[in-house]
């Protein structure tokens, strides 16, 4: 006979039922774009990779997949070790995401996962590691740079290229900086510069050239609206750098997250499951089809 | 022109599709120049009788727009052409263009340039051949700043009602 016990671990253990995490922190990044943590009430959910995703519930208002934006900072505040902790860039775009944005310190969310497949980080140990990131894609990102940071000597350059709307709509300004300062070569550039905006103007891909990526030393990983990844791998592709060494961070309907549902069928993928990282020779034909 | 000259001419990417005796060709209508951080290199409307290659520094290219005063529509970096306008009448410029830091370039004599293309069409093919992917890329570039793709869905669908509710307000301001 199965325990109590027992029976709450299953039901624990089956990926269609979150878990409750509590909000240890907030912080707005944008108008529209809020990073809370979240530390689990019980038993975590286990360690998340750089650019997996979860399922967050705003309870009584619906679901939506969020990709990890960084594991958590170790605040002493007992909400747990910082490694299972997460962090989650949500911008508020819906009703459920609107909601997410709301919540305070000390509220409960319901956290699924973890979903997906990362970033593969150790293809791109021995070369340098060009990351292009258009407005919120910098999210899904950002724990990737952060790993490879830790891990400084076992890649070569780190670029960092960053497309915003506007100055008012760009994620982690300051880390930014901060990311400048450990050797990060970071550039920035916006479609819409403001009042007293000196940086550049124009598309992410402008970037590249001044960034003179190395056609056979590079490994890039690309996230922001499909449109940009597609222009963003094609303008590597033109540099020569081959399209196995290219990843992107694809996006459709994910619902149930375990590749049960197929909301998120692209083709031969179950993006939940296959993606939502995949090599660009892999995606490169199937973003092309209308419709898929 | 001097030795220096032609080597730096041939050292820059937007000329790697000429052959080298066009490179050298080019050259002989070019001098180096630098601009300082801030230092206007052309004004909008102005007539367009140069083109440089950027080697370092960038320039911000920009219009006057009244009530918002200079608005910086995109900025240049080294390794690209600044100036095409000199290419076709009425050969003057579009844009305006500010250097943003110090900048050093290669300038070229557009009208010298222009006589060598009419006089010898494969040398004119050649050029056009190394401005056009720049003037594509660019145009690319501006329709995809156009489709605002940072926008949020609901600012997207916005927009696009806005431009579909009223067409009547196309050339009432």
């Amino acid at each position: 006979m199965t325990t109590l016990t027992e029976a709450a671990e299953a039901e624990h253990a089956d990926p269609a039922v979150p878990r409750f995490y509590r909000v240890v922190s907030r912080r707005e990044d944008t108008y529209d774009t809020v990073t809370m943590e979240l530390a689990a009430q019980a038993d975590p959910l286990p360690l998340f990779a750089p650019g997996q995703f979860s399922m967050l519930t705003a309870f009584g208002i619906g679901e939506v997949p969020i990709s990890l934006s960084g594991l958590g900072s170790s605040g002493g505040d007992g909400g747990g070790p910082a490694a299972l902790r997460l962090q989650h860039t949500v911008r508020a775009v819906g009703a459920v995401t609107r909601s997410l944005c709301a919540v305070r310190p000390g509220q409960l969310i319901g956290v699924r996962g973890p979903f997906g497949t990362g970033w593969d980080l150790a293809s791109a140990i021995g070369h340098d590691l060009l990351i292009i990131a258009g407005g919120i894609g910098l999210a899904p990102l950002r724990p990737v740079l952060l790993a490879a940071l830790e891990d400084r000597s076992r890649y070569g350059r780190l670029v960092l290229l960053v497309g915003a709307r506007s100055p008012a709509d760009l994620l982690y300004p300051d880390e930014l900086e901060a990311w400048r300062e450990r050797g990060v070569e970071v550039a920035v550039t916006v479609d819409r510069p403001g009042e007293g905006w000196q940086g550049n103007v124009g598309v992410v891909t402008s970037l590249l050239e001044p960034a003179a990526p190395g056609a056979n030393q590079t490994t890039a990983f690309i996230c922001g609206p499909e449109i940009m990844m597609r222009y963003a791998a094609q303008a590597l592709i033109a540099l020569e750098v081959p399209t196995q060494r290219i990843q992107v961070s694809l996006e459709r309907t994910m619902r149930c997250g375990a590749g049960w549902c197929g909301h998120c069928q692209l083709g031969p993928l179950l993006l939940c499951r296959d993606g939502p990282v995949v090599t660009y020779d892999r995606a490169s034909e199937l973003m092309r089809i209308r419709e898929l | 022109m001097t030795a220096q000259m032609q080597t730096r001419v041939a050292a820059h990417p937007f000329l790697a599709a000429l052959a080298p005796p066009q490179r050298e060709l080019l050259a002989e209508d070019a001098w180096p120049v630098l601009f300082a951080a801030g230092e206007r290199v052309f004004a909008e409307g102005a007539a367009a009788e140069r083109f440089w290659l950027i080697e370092t520094g960038s320039v911000a290219l920009d219009i006057w727009v009244p009530g918002r005063g200079q608005q910086t529509v995109e900025t240049l970096s080294a390794g690209t052409v600044l100036g095409w306008s000199w290419l076709y009448p009425p050969h003057r410029w579009h844009f305006g263009a500010q250097a943003r830091d110090d900048v050093e370039a290669i300038a070229f004599d557009a009208a010298a340039v222009r006589r060598r293309c009419e006089a010898d069409p494969a040398f004119g093919y050649a050029i056009l051949r190394c401005f056009t992917p720049v003037i594509i890329e660019r145009l690319q570039a501006t329709r995809l700043r156009m489709l605002d793709l940072y926008a949020s869905p609901d600012e997207a669908a916005d927009t696009d009602a806005r431009r579909a509710e009223s067409p009547q307000s196309e050339g009432t301001r």
